[in-house]
């Protein structure tokens, strides 16, 4: 299969990004740091969306180290902020012991309208698959028009089962009848498609809530996995949405789509500084196939590098 | 104006005045604090540092070093500079001369541009126009179902043959002048600007129809590549304009001044929810505002008025000015405040209210304590809450599951409340809800 983060570099190099500059246009090799060269480095890392306060935070520490005169040219510099900012991603990773779970795997994927919900559900469910997994997915956004339709041809595409009510229905009915479904079909995974929210709507979350108690009902330990899909693009609004979504039902990780543009993403490394809440996988296209699981080192080289000068 | 941006610039000036004289530097180390508010929300790193170049010869020219109150000073100047470039005033969708008025909609994946098309159609049709929907977006699967889905939700016409998209547009306006609908809106898929050959299928819809809004609609959250963004598609088509969706959350929507500052054109719509009539005009003062993070009250009152009984807060209102408001009271207001949202947001959107209430700390947590106590007390000890001598506020105590601090700490925190309701009642209240502007196109 073409999980590869080969496939991850190619296609981002493919959207060559001549807009923003890079890192190293910025940090020719040999060049002595001065502090003008580090307000540069500010804007590089603001321009990422990884948020003011992150930024300084990174700043701060290479201006320590430049200072404390451990680094002088801005290759080591390169080093340090990379190391930094991987070891941040990996600090939000708890590594949870992985307790056997009985069958089927019930993930829940949330997040706010547009992110990418139901395309990336279209991906996981194909990577499952191609893992030997069988796969159903729970149509549980009854609320916007057409999305029940929207996954039904996603679920024949990537060839796995689907159980759907109709438009409006109670979505955690939808997800009681899945789990069983998946149950009595042997299924190994349940994905759970929600409608789109905005987390400041406080009946929309009430909502998820109950979706969550229902799945729990129908199987114990349900959702297993609870995945906030966020938009590549968003800017610093995505750390709201981590808190909140957390704060309603818990969040196992986060997904990160819509990477094949020229966003950056970096609101994820800020949040990493923040929740303990690792990033999961990474999509960036409209086919199932363009999605990998996220390797927090091709992700801040990706960041980082700048693609216009290779 | 009591908000975070204030207090910092206070606190920058205060330090500054033990000190002696203000400088130009002064000026400078509170324009960083504003830089950094910019950034916080969203606005682009490059329009962020233009933006304050091109302000500080101003505030620094202003006698701002002069004046009583320099940190609110600088503020006034940042605000009407922000108000200024994010285009001064309400800017209209423009109408053909001859119809049908073609607007064609576009922007990135998931930005809200169905949702965008139904509503710029039901707001046509409400003001007795003959609106014709059209689906261009033939990629997204089920994406001209939901269209259509929508169209027939609010009996509007949907077009759709089975063709490109450019063929698509350019029947949907042929259709339109034969059949005398007065408005055209194309339903474009989502694509990233910097997809060639699908900016290049835009150009050619525009080409084949010459729409005369060509709107590039983008998501208010969206961070520092909205400048990447709308650069990209005005180079290609020349937008006329855009559409911020989602703007019913809270994000600071920096995305508005970056997009406004790189392309110039103007902001005409905004989406405010996802009922099809959650459409409005921009307001550019009240977008400034929300960017400074100075609270947006008009955006609460709105709210409130969506979700608040509104006979309950007449009976509320009118106890408040006889100050005669109890527990009981309290208590009501609690299950009012309840279903406008999570508390954070909410009590964010008011100037000074996050600061005054920062030492009551009043999370999700804390409000169910609150609920459970004022549960386990009888009706009496809520109207009169001075009867609730050590036994009762034992009894209480246990009847909720806390402790006798917890409802000390109430009595205590109602206590101060009824003082500074009692400021807030009277005039300033109405003037506050008299006030109000209307909204809606
Ligand atoms: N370019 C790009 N588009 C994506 C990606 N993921 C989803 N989309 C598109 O974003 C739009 C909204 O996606 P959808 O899955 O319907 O979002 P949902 O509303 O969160 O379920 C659709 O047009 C998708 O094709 C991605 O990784 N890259
Ligand atoms: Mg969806």
């Amino acid at each position: 299969m073409g999980f590869s983060i080969k496939s991850l570099r190619e296609k981002l190099s493919k959207t060559t990004n001549k807009i923003s500059a890079g890192i190293r246009s910025i940090l020719p090799k040999g060049k002595k740091i001065d502090d003008a060269l580090l307000d540069e480095l500010e804007e590089v890392l603001i321009s990422a969306d990884i948020g003011p306060e992150a930024t300084m935070r990174i700043i701060d520490q290479a201006r320590n180290q430049y200072h404390g005169g451990k680094i002088t040219d801005s290759e080591q510099l390169e080093e340090l902020i990379k190391t930094t900012s991987v070891e941040i991603l990996k600090g939000a990773d708890s590594h949870p012991n992985l307790e056997t779970i009985t069958k089927p795997e019930v993930i829940m994927i949330v997040g706010v309208n547009g992110a990418g919900k139901t395309t990336t559900i279209a991906k996981l469910a194909r990577y499952y698959r191609s893992n030997g997994k069988t796969v159903l997915l729970a149509a549980g956004d009854t609320f916007r028009a057409a999305a029940i339709e929207q996954l039904g041809i996603w679920a024949d595409r990537v060839g796995v089962d689907i159980v759907k009510h109709g438009q409006d229905s109670d979505p955690a009915a939808v997800v009681f009848d899945a789990i069983n479904a998946a149950r009595s079909r042997g299924k190994d995974v349940v994905i759970i498609d929600t409608a789109g929210r905005l987390h400041t709507k406080s009946n929309l979350m009430e909502e998820l809530k109950k979706i969550r108690r229902v799945a729990a009902k129908a199987h114990s330990g349900a959702p297993h996995q609870t995945y906030l899909i966020i938009d590549g693009t968003t800017g610093q609004n995505g750390l709201k949405q981590i808190k909140l979504f957390d704060q309603a039902i818990g969040l196992t990780g986060l997904i990160l789509t819509k990477m094949d543009g020229t966003a950056k993403g970096g609101v994820v490394l800020a949040a990493a500084t923040q929740f303990k809440i690792p990033v999961r996988y990474i999509g960036f296209g409209e086919t199932a196939d363009d999605f990998d699981s996220f390797d927090p080192q091709s992700f801040v080289a990706a960041i980082f590098d700048s693609k216009s000068d290779d | 104006m009591f908000d975070e941006l204030s207090e910092k610039l206070e606190r920058v000036f205060k330090t500054l005045r033990g000190a002696g004289k203000l400088t130009e530097q002064n000026i400078r180390d509170s324009l960083r604090e504003v830089r950094r508010t910019l950034l916080e929300a969203d606005v682009n790193y490059k329009v962020a540092k233009d933006f304050i170049q091109s302000i500080e010869t101003k505030a620094i020219g202003q006698n701002t070093l002069r004046s009583i109150n320099p940190g609110q000073q600088v503020i006034k100047i940042v605000h009407q500079e922000l108000i200024t470039l994010l285009g001064g005033q309400v800017a209209e969708l423009e109408i053909s001369p001859m119809p049908p008025t073609i607007i064609m909609l576009c922007g990135l994946q998931g930005s809200g541009k169905t949702t965008l098309a139904a509503k710029l159609a039901l707001h046509y049709r409400r003001n007795g126009k003959n609106p014709l929907l059209v689906a261009a977006d033939i990629y997204r699967p089920a994406a001209i179902q939901q269209l259509k889905t929508l169209g027939k939700g609010l009996n509007i016409e949907v077009f759709y043959k089975d063709d490109k998209p450019v063929g698509i547009c350019r029947a949907a306006s042929a259709e339109a002048i034969n059949r005398g609908y007065t408005h055209v809106l194309f339903d474009t898929a989502g694509r990233l600007h910097i997809d060639d050959q699908l900016m290049q299928e835009l150009a050619d819809i525009k080409k084949a129809t010459s729409p005369i809004e060509i709107l590039l609609v983008a998501d208010t959250m969206t961070g520092q590549d909205a400048v990447n963004i709308a650069s990209e598609f005005d180079r290609r088509l020349g937008i006329t304009g855009v559409a911020l969706t989602k703007l019913d959350g809270d994000a600071r929507g920096g995305a508005a001044l970056s997009i406004r500052a790189v392309v110039g054109k103007p902001i005409k719509v905004v989406g405010v929810g996802e009922k099809l009539d959650a459409l409005e005009k921009f307001y550019p003062d009240r977008m400034a505002s929300r960017i400074l993070g100075m609270g947006d009250i008009v955006s609460l009152v709105e709210k409130a008025q969506q979700t608040v009984d509104l006979k309950e807060a007449a009976r509320l209102t009118e106890k408040l000015q006889k100050e005669s408001f109890t527990l009981e009271d309290f208590y009501s207001q609690l299950q009012q405040l309840k279903k406008m949202g999570p508390l954070e947001s909410l009590l964010e959107m008011i100037p000074g209210i996050g600061k005054s209430l920062k030492g009551i700390n009043m999370d999700g947590n804390e409000l169910v304590k609150v609920e459970a106590i004022l549960n386990s007390m009888t009706v009496e000890e809520k109207r009169e809450p001075h009867i609730l001598n050590g036994s009762r506020r034992h009894r209480v105590a246990r009847g909720s599951g806390t402790s006798i601090q917890d409802v000390n700490s109430l009595l205590k925190q109602f206590s101060q409340m009824q003082k500074m309701l009692k400021k807030f009642t009277g005039k300033n209240m109405k003037a506050f809800a008299g006030g109000l502007p209307k909204f809606g196109l």
